[in-house]
């Protein structure tokens, strides 16, 4: 290995950055340096939409500097190359800077093609490019109300996405008689058409256009070759793209007559030090538009650098997205033009479905396919096409909608057939990396690196690894734990179903032994849901874990934490005061939560009834902070005050945290509500969030922050408040109903069978006819709820329970404080010993915890 | 071998924890019940791996043939009858000698060999 050899590439796109990141992998000591010309390393370009709908430019981005540095790799950012000196081997930056380099790797990529239209070059016309072109584009879209994408092919499309996601009034203009063109036949293209309308963008097909000038309702007019014309106030070009091989012609290296750097099986340019990749290469009179055939190019290149010997030998161009909301699926000869291919179509005007396969004359192979509306046979017959395979005798199963529901049984692919094609993984390469001991997804994609490209091949790979693991005889197995061999949701089907009622009915009937800390809370909140009983009822006392137990947070030290509702974070004055008075009185530490609440820490178990007692009597109820259940709804100010709000929002919030409050769940559940789309209650990062629209209300779901974000998805739009909260009771009891325990809706979400459509199938729809059922529930726990903390201080019995010792009127003097900031805070071990050496533990009275003297000690 | 009475078996919760005193030591202690006969655990309140005296509020329940309680913080199981730790065997915590008798609860700092049942 030549171990000082230096690698210099130009451009650091997605190809750019596999190519570095698969050298690094192999050469641990090869020079890296890269030139950049924008002015952050690599991104993800091809869920570059998102960017409109919340996700951040750090989630889109492939690396870090950190990481690069870490790696070893040089790299410069916002640096343009001037010219290529290939006697020298060098390379001349426009700030003049030199590189030298032993091999050069070209991954320039392409630029948007801006058709030359007189009028094309005015301010807010713009291109879909790069992460600085979406920064335009939104800065136009601020000021405009109307915009149209010149170009309806696939990236056109992508573009329609993102002007609807600012809110604009979206046309698309193509050129062609149909959208995507290259990837679609005629039918496919009008199928489409017809389901992006229904979304409210409007296609216009057949549009040559001729010229841009200024319009009479809108800033521009565009005007079309059939005399036609329409209005619009931004422009974005997306009609193909170019290859950036302008370097490449001007130091004299082979370029098509098209465009693009002419490279060989090795992707190497005229210049045998001079490599070309992705989408500025041109291979056999073809560039290829994907990235996946972008990586391979990338991992030719850096076979041919370490020694080996693989060949770019073209790519395969199916393709399988999702537009405008629309599954839009292409495989291979998608035009049926080999000679004598046959083509099966199915058509479904109600669903909008439109299905096609190309086979051989003979019926045996498949040649390609399209699918608009329903990509759910995509990766079937990607792997018949791929693989070669023998079709069944019958093919037209393979799109006929009762084959839908049977995915090709992975257990049939090859160990050759190729699964994850952004990185090159085979089958094979799972079989072998579960060989190696892993055995769950997460541990397999890591160690292959399948699915964690596009993400195109997520379902596929988990069918593979779920075949492969029953092939090797490990069960699948969602049982709770030993004492039940049920999952939650089965458990609870057999609670309702059976009327059951207690803990020890259940576990005589369908468990074995007394019960375990998983088992017992996973049940207590089971009947909770299904029954309502006083969660301090005699016979759930022990269920409860022991925030439950004693309606409070329990703290590192053994002492609790106490927060009292404060629906939607509106409070008056007064009960401010009253919060204020009980916090001095027993000397808690005060925190304002990040549910808009107030919590009260540093409370000994046998102060909570004192405190509860000043706090009911006030008006509060319990907040069921201890709860796996409703938390808080959040709210912004809302139109109320707010010079933006459009609808109350924090009357909204009160209502539905009223409605929900003390609602058991397998796992807790936050909500918001914001008065505007400027979202300032942060409602997309919640369980369930809801954002005030003009004309209504927009429903968003399963969204999480903490651990493991999520951006919530937008379920419904524009909803009135009787709708909103319908769907609300009925996603939360069908939440209850089938979640795992401690499994919070972001995950259950992830995990539904058909996602986000099912949902919406299920609870908008009411597919399975079960949504009134859902509600009636929701509406008998609703009707029966009570606050907990109340029905305590009723119960002297319950309150028995709240003493330290049942045989003292002593507090634990294991609890001792200190001051901090001007508020107490546990003392740490260390400091309890040096207090302990000081005064004898026997002389401690209850009422006077040592905060004086550690804090004068300190 | 002094025992002493702690509190009447009514002031005891089935299937959970109360704690008492005993000679200034925080003792756990549970009533369970199998198959209709109660049975009595009585071990130490203090839990070595949180650091706080909090046993007595844990959830009580079974782990294969061992009957546990789980620390209320951090989840790890304690023989009850024992005091043995089962995710680290080496974290022993005492355990008590616990009697019915006219119905009340006797606490020994000594257990005893017969685990206490109702008599």
């Amino acid at each position: 290995m030549q171990q000082t050899k230096q690698i210099l590439v130009i451009g650091n796109g997605m190809v750019g950055h596999h190519f570095i990141d698969q050298l690094r992998a192999k050469d641990p000591l090869a020079q890296i340096t890269v030139l950049c010309g924008e002015a952050q390393l690599a991104y993800d370009r091809v869920h570059l939409s998102g960017y409109f709908s919340g996700t951040s430019a750090e989630q889109l981005a492939l690396t870090t500097e950190q990481a690069y540095q870490a790696a070893n790799i040089q790299y410069r950012l916002n640096c343009w190359v001037e010219q290529i000196n290939r006697e020298q081997q060098l390379v001349v930056t426009s700030q003049g800077g030199q590189f030298y380099y032993d091999e050069l790797v070209l991954a320039t990529g392409s630029y948007a093609f801006v058709p030359p239209i007189p009028g094309n070059d005015q301010p807010h016309c713009l291109v879909y490019r790069t992460l600085q072109d979406l920064d335009a584009i939104a800065k136009s879209a601020a000021v405009s109300k109307v915009g149209v994408v010149i170009g309806g092919g696939l990236l056109g499309l992508e573009a329609a996405n993102a002007l609807k996601q600012l809110g604009l009034q979206t046309h698309v203009v193509e050129f062609a008689p149909q959208l995507m063109a290259v990837q679609l036949d005629q039918n496919g293209g009008q199928m489409l058409s017809q389901k992006i309308t229904q979304l409210g963008v409007q296609v216009h097909t057949g549009k040559a256009t001729q010229a841009i000038v200024a319009g009479a309702e809108c800033r521009y007019q565009l005007q079309f070759a059939d005399g036609e014309s329409l209005e619009t106030d931004l422009v974005l070009f997306s009609a193909g793209i170019r290859p950036y091989d302008q370097l490449a012609r001007s130091c004299g290296l082979a370029v098509g007559d098209r465009g693009g750097i002419v490279v060989n099986d090795q992707c190497q340019t005229s210049d045998p030090h001079i490599y070309a990749i992705g989408e500025c290469a041109l291979w056999q009179q073809k560039i290829f538009g994907l990235v996946a055939p972008g990586y391979q190019m990338a991992r030719v290149v850096v076979s041919q650098l370490t020694g080996g010997g693989q060949k770019f030998s073209g790519a395969d161009m199916s393709t399988k997205l999702k537009l405008l909301g629309v599954e839009v699926g292409s495989i291979g000869d998608a035009h049926a033009r080999t000679p004598g291919a046959l083509s099966y179509v199915f058509t479904d005007p109600r669903a909008q479905v439109y299905k096609k396969m190309v086979v051989s004359s003979d019926g045996k192979r498949l040649l390609g396919a399209v699918l608009v509306g329903d990509t759910s046979n995509y990766d079937s017959l990607l792997q018949y096409a791929l693989n070669d395979m023998l079709l069944p005798k019958q093919p037209e199963q393979l799109i006929l909608p009762a084959a839908s529901g049977a995915p090709l049984a992975a257990l049939t692919l090859p160990n050759s057939a190729t699964i994850c094609s952004c990185h090159n993984v085979a089958k094979g390469d799972i079989v072998a990396a579960m060989d190696s001991g892993c055995c769950d997804l997460a541990s397999i994609k890591s160690c292959t690196k399948a699915s964690t490209g596009c993400g195109g091949c997520t379902a596929l790979l988990k069918s593979v690894v779920d075949d492969e693991l029953k092939s090797r005889g490990v069960e699948v197995k969602n049982h709770l734990c030993e004492h039940f061999a049920y999952s939650r949701q089965e458990l609870l089907h057999l609670v309702q179903v059976g009327g059951i009622k207690t803990f020890a009915e259940l576990l005589s009937r369908h468990g074995q032994g007394l019960g375990c800390d998983i088992c017992k809370p996973t049940v207590a909140s089971i009947l909770a849901s299904s029954w309502n009983d006083y969660v301090l009822k005699k016979p759930h006392v022990g269920l409860q874990d022991t925030n439950d137990t004693f309606l409070a947070n329990m703290q590192k030290d053994g002492s609790y934490s106490v927060v009292p509702r404060i629906a939607g974070g509106e409070i008056t004055a007064e009960k401010l005061l009253v919060i204020g008075q009980v916090a001095l009185d027993f000397n808690l530490y005060t925190k304002i939560t990040g549910g808009q609440r107030i919590d009260l820490f540093g409370a000994r178990l046998e102060q909570l009834p004192a405190i509860w007692q000043r706090l009911v009597d006030a008006g509060f109820e319990t907040g069921h902070a201890y709860g796996k259940s409703l938390r808080t709804v959040k709210s912004c100010v809302g139109s109320t005050w707010c010079r933006y709000g459009v609808q109350d929002s924090v009357g909204q919030a009160i209502a539905i945290e009223n409605r929900y409050k003390g609602l058991r769940a397998p796992h807790k559940i936050k909500m918001a509500v914001s008065g505007c789309t400027r979202e300032c209650a942060e409602a997309q990062s919640k369980d369930i969030g809801i954002i005030a629209t003009e004309n209504g209300w927009n429903l968003y779901v399963c969204g999480n922050g903490g651990m493991r974000p999520r951006h919530a998805d937008l379920f419904a739009t524009d909803l009135d408040t009787e709708t909103l909260i319908r769907y609300i009771d009925r996603i939360l009891m069908l939440y209850i109903r089938t979640a795992d325990r401690l499994q919070r809706t972001s995950v259950w979400m992830e995990k539904l069978d058909g996602g986000l459509d099912y949902l919406r199938k299920v609870i908008i729809d009411d597919e399975l006819g079960i949504g009134a059922e859902l509600e009636n529930q929701m509406a008998a726990l609703v009707n029966t709820y009570a606050c907990e903390w109340k029905a305590t201080l009723e119960n002297p019995q319950a309150l028995k329970r709240f003493r330290q010792f049942v045989n003292s009127p002593d507090a634990d003097e294991h609890i001792v404080f200190v001051e901090e900031r001007a508020q107490i805070r546990p003392a740490t071990a260390e400091e309890k010993r040096q207090w302990q050496q000081q005064i004898p533990i026997t002389q401690l009275s209850t009422s006077e915890l040592p905060v004086k003297a550690l804090a004068e000690e300190n | 071998m002094a025992w002493t009475d702690i509190c009447a078996f009514e002031d005891l919760v089935e299937n959970s924890g109360i704690c008492a005193l005993l000679n200034g030591q925080q003792v756990a202690v549970f009533l369970l019940e199998l198959q209709g006969e109660p049975l009595v655990y009585a071990i130490g309140n203090y839990d070595p791996l949180g650091q706080a005296n909090v046993l007595s509020r844990g959830i009580v329940g079974s782990i294969g043939e061992q009957i546990v309680v789980a620390s209320p913080l951090y989840k790890q199981h304690f023989d009850l009858t024992t005091g043995q730790c089962l995710e680290q065997p080496e974290v022993v915590i005492p355990v008590y000698g616990v009697k019915l008798q006219q119905g009340r609860v006797w606490l020994n700092a000594v257990k005893q060999d017969q685990q206490a049942s109702a008599a």
